[in-house]
């Protein structure tokens, strides 16, 4: 009994081998960041429904893990499309020469991200720089001389008079997640230019400056709860002091339960987020390997379907799942140059 | 020591007797307690879980009297090719507009074909092309409503209000209209179990993930059994006891608690990196977790081999047996149930395991239901993990539903370990 179990796995696997040997990839690889995701595979859906390829298979690695999988050089095993919610790192971008990547950069959109409380709880109106110093693992002296000291703020009304006096409680994402590297570049850092000599430093010394405004606190203030956006509606529903950071597609899908704050006196919605008016949002990228897109069959075609206006249009089915559209011009400008394939050689060129 | 008189032994003891009955009583306790706590902490996990998950099992559906309009269509007969560029999404539109005949303006008429699932016209392409004859003319089919729409008459149950959330008054009122007149109605949801995954979660199922489980499940039982059962065999009744099968053993106990994700990163430098086997694909994946559960069988298989009393092996022997007679005429047999228990375990382990799958991209989104494998999949608890993860509202009912199918699965298979030792079993 046991010699033919051994047989027939050993069967198995020799037949299994051999048909690894034979098949070429014919779908598209897609790997990256978990905010691109949800666009990702809608447009993957979409694709393989509309056309005769094989349904692009999408993976939620990351936009960090995404790069170091997308730039580990040009082959069958590597990934032909990586999703990005921040903008390639020239690091990342020299990596992907040195392997012989040539990289297409397409932007596709953008994503808010919102500070919300429960529905119960009265809506806050905040600020950059309420956010920076709520926040900020070291803030400036409150005696006003140009010095740091631990943040000392308890409250909300410590931070600033006209805010409600309940503690400061924020939950959001670990520093592994982009969305905490967005919500620091642009809630963070945007408060933290207010100060003039903060700023100042920006010229003489950028790493000291970088870490300032980016440090978040890690005194309790500041709760890390997980990648898992649904779990911090739950916990904001549960515990209606605290504030809760998360994509804006969340907010959309669960505006009986939370409420987005007012940020520099804009609420979060559709059109102030793609209007720009609405502070903090981050643009939405997919970078695809030129050597690609001739030899894996359907490349082309699934980019013209992504920067198609019935994907990406203000009214395409991209905006129902939350990703808020680019100005039409510049998606016309960037459909065209999608069309032309143009490697991109360094990040100042745009 | 001084003599002591029966009395005075006797009240020696009655003098803490009590408090022993105490202590005795307070283990008890103890113990009933703390099965109460497990029980508790179960039932509250399963109610959780099935008063969110029942709900995805039923899906709202929209009756509708389309025409297959060859105008409207724009083909005159049904192939292959016709049927690609077919225009069903207007053929819906149309029994839309003919339903609600009031709707006009450019945007309410958008709105109202959102009442419908963005997959429809699918299923009318499958309609058209398995009957052929109803070209050019008309029947009454049941199409998934929305997500939205679904999220929503599902909420009407809780509160009178129900959670409008994207749904406009002007559309609550079709829906209210619809469902007045059993046009719009829950029934049973067959695509969940038909379907792979989709972003659209009216279209979403488990099927691709239940096959990706199975057919990663298969590559891993086809080799870490035998593997296991052989070393276990070798280690315990040919091996020699020396310093080198101690390091092995300790090796083997060692990798039985090694954190899974290291599993993982080792089959991305492995068996991708070096073999250049494809990403995302069973194949890969039942590699990784056979290095993963084989500690567990070995351990287990030797176990059981143990447990095999040496009267046997040696009445054997006197009769003249050969040691791989003995092996595999005596001592294998016996020992099978103890293996078979430690391999189903080692499976069901496997089966509950997303950390090692990361690395090698079975963490993906996965539409096409895998054929083999070589195509690629996920598995169960990936689903569950990536729908977990997903903004839309109607994915939460749909995480839970399939956590109920991967624990009666896990059920099933315990079960059968269970069954397999009773039956096989044998007693001294």
């Amino acid at each position: 009994m046991n010699k033919q179990i051994l047989a027939t796995s050993l069967a198995a696997l020799t037949l299994a081998t051999s048909q690894v040997a034979m098949a070429a990839r014919d779908y598209i690889s897609v790997v990256g960041s978990s905010t691109v995701y949800p666009f990702t595979t809608t447009v993957a859906e979409r694709f393989s429904r509309a056309t005769q390829f094989k349904t692009p298979v999408v993976e939620s690695t990351g936009t960090g893990g995404g790069m170091k999988l997308f730039c580990q050089g040009v082959g069958e095993s590597t990934a032909d499309v990586t999703g990005a919610s921040r903008r390639i790192k020239q690091s990342e971008l020299e990596m992907c020469k040195g392997n012989g990547v040539d990289v297409v950069e397409v932007q596709i959109g953008y994503d808010g991200i919102v500070l919300a409380n429960a529905k119960k709880a009265t809506p806050f109106k905040l600020t950059r720089k309420d956010i920076f110093l709520a926040l900020a693992k070291e803030v400036p002296n409150p005696n006003g001389s140009e010095t740091l000291v631990a943040n000392p703020y308890k409250t909300w009304k410590d931070v600033n008079p006209a805010l409600p006096n309940t503690k400061i409680e924020v939950l959001g994402p670990p520093p592994t997640s982009g969305t905490r590297d967005a919500f620091a570049e642009l809630a963070m850092e945007g408060g933290c230019k207010k100060f003039g000599w903060i700023k100042a430093m920006k010229k003489k010394d950028k790493s000291a400056y970088k870490a300032i405004c980016h440090n978040v606190r890690e005194d309790g203030a500041y709760v890390e709860a997980g990648e898992n956006d649904n779990l911090i509606v739950n916990k904001l529903v549960a515990n209606p002091n605290a504030l809760g950071i998360f994509g804006f597609s969340f907010l959309d899908q669960n505006a009986d339960k939370v409420q987005g704050s007012l940020i520099e006196d804009q609420a979060p919605t559709f059109d102030s987020i793609a209007d720009q008016s609405y502070p903090v949002s981050r643009p939405l990228f997919i970078y695809v390997k030129k050597a690609h897109a001739d030899v894996v069959p359907g490349i082309k075609q699934f980019l013209a379907e992504f920067t198609n206006e019935r994907a990406w249009g203000d009214e395409g089915y991209l905006a129902d799942k939350g990703m808020i559209p680019l100005p039409t011009e510049k998606r016309q400008k960037i459909a065209t140059d999608v069309r032309k394939m143009n490697a991109l050689s360094n990040l100042a060129a745009k | 020591m001084t003599n002591l008189t029966q009395t005075q032994v006797r009240e020696r003891i009655e003098k803490n007797l009590a408090s022993r009955h105490r202590t005795e009583k307070l283990f008890r306790g103890l113990g009933i307690a703390s099965i109460a706590f497990g029980v508790l902490a179960v039932v509250i996990l399963f109610s959780d879980i099935i008063g969110k998950g029942s709900g995805a099992f039923m899906q709202a559906s929209i009756q509708l009297e389309v025409h297959y309009d060859t105008e409207v269509l724009g083909i005159d007969q049904v192939d292959d090719e016709s049927l690609t560029w077919a225009n069903f999404s207007g053929v819906i539109r149309q029994a839309l507009r003919e339903r609600f005949p009031s709707v006009t303006g450019r945007s309410d008429k958008r709105e109202l074909y959102t009442l419908v699932s963005s997959g429809a016209p699918f299923t009318l392409r499958d309609r058209l092309a398995e009957n052929p004859e109803l070209l050019g003319k008309s029947e009454v089919v049941w199409f998934a409503a929305d997500d939205d729409v679904d999220t929503f008459i599902k909420s009407l149950k809780d509160s009178k209000e129900g959670f409008r959330g994207r749904t406009s008054d002007q559309k609550a009122g079709w829906i209210e209209q619809l469902l007045e007149t059993g046009e719009l109605k829950k029934r049973f949801n067959t695509i969940f179990f038909t379907n792979g995954d989709s972003r659209e979660p009216e279209q979403a199922g488990i099927r691709a993930a239940l096959m990706g489980s199975l057919f990663t499940l298969l590559v891993t039982l086809a080799l870490s059994f035998p593997i296991g059962v052989a070393a276990a065999i070798y280690l315990e009744e040919y091996a020699p006891k020396n310093r080198w099968t101690d390091l092995i053993e300790v090796n083997i106990n060692n990798l039985a608690a090694v954190p899974s994700i290291v599993f993982g990163l080792l089959g991305l430098a492995i068996f991708i990196n070096f073999f250049e086997l494809p990403r995302s694909a069973p194949l890969v994946g039942g590699l990784v977790l056979t290095l993963m559960t084989l500690p567990t069988i070995i351990i287990s298989s030797r176990a059981a081999l143990k447990a095999v009393p040496p009267s046997i092996r040696e009445a054997a022997m006197g009769m003249g047996a050969s040691r791989m007679q003995v092996v595999f005429h005596h001592v294998l047999p016996l020992a099978m149930p103890g293996m078979l228990t430690g391999a189903i375990i080692g499976m069901a382990q496997a089966l509950g395991e997303t950390a090692p799958l990361l690395m090698i991209g079975m963490v993906a989104f996965i539409v096409d239901v895998p054929g083999g494998v070589t195509d690629p999949a996920t598995v169960l608890p990936v689903q569950i993990f990536l729908w977990a993860d997903s903004p839309e509202r109607a994915f939460v009912e749909r995480t839970s539903a399939a956590i109920m199918v991967l624990l009666s699965v896990l059920i099933l298979m315990n079960a059968s370990a269970v069954m397999l030792r009773k039956k096989l079993e044998r007693r001294w």
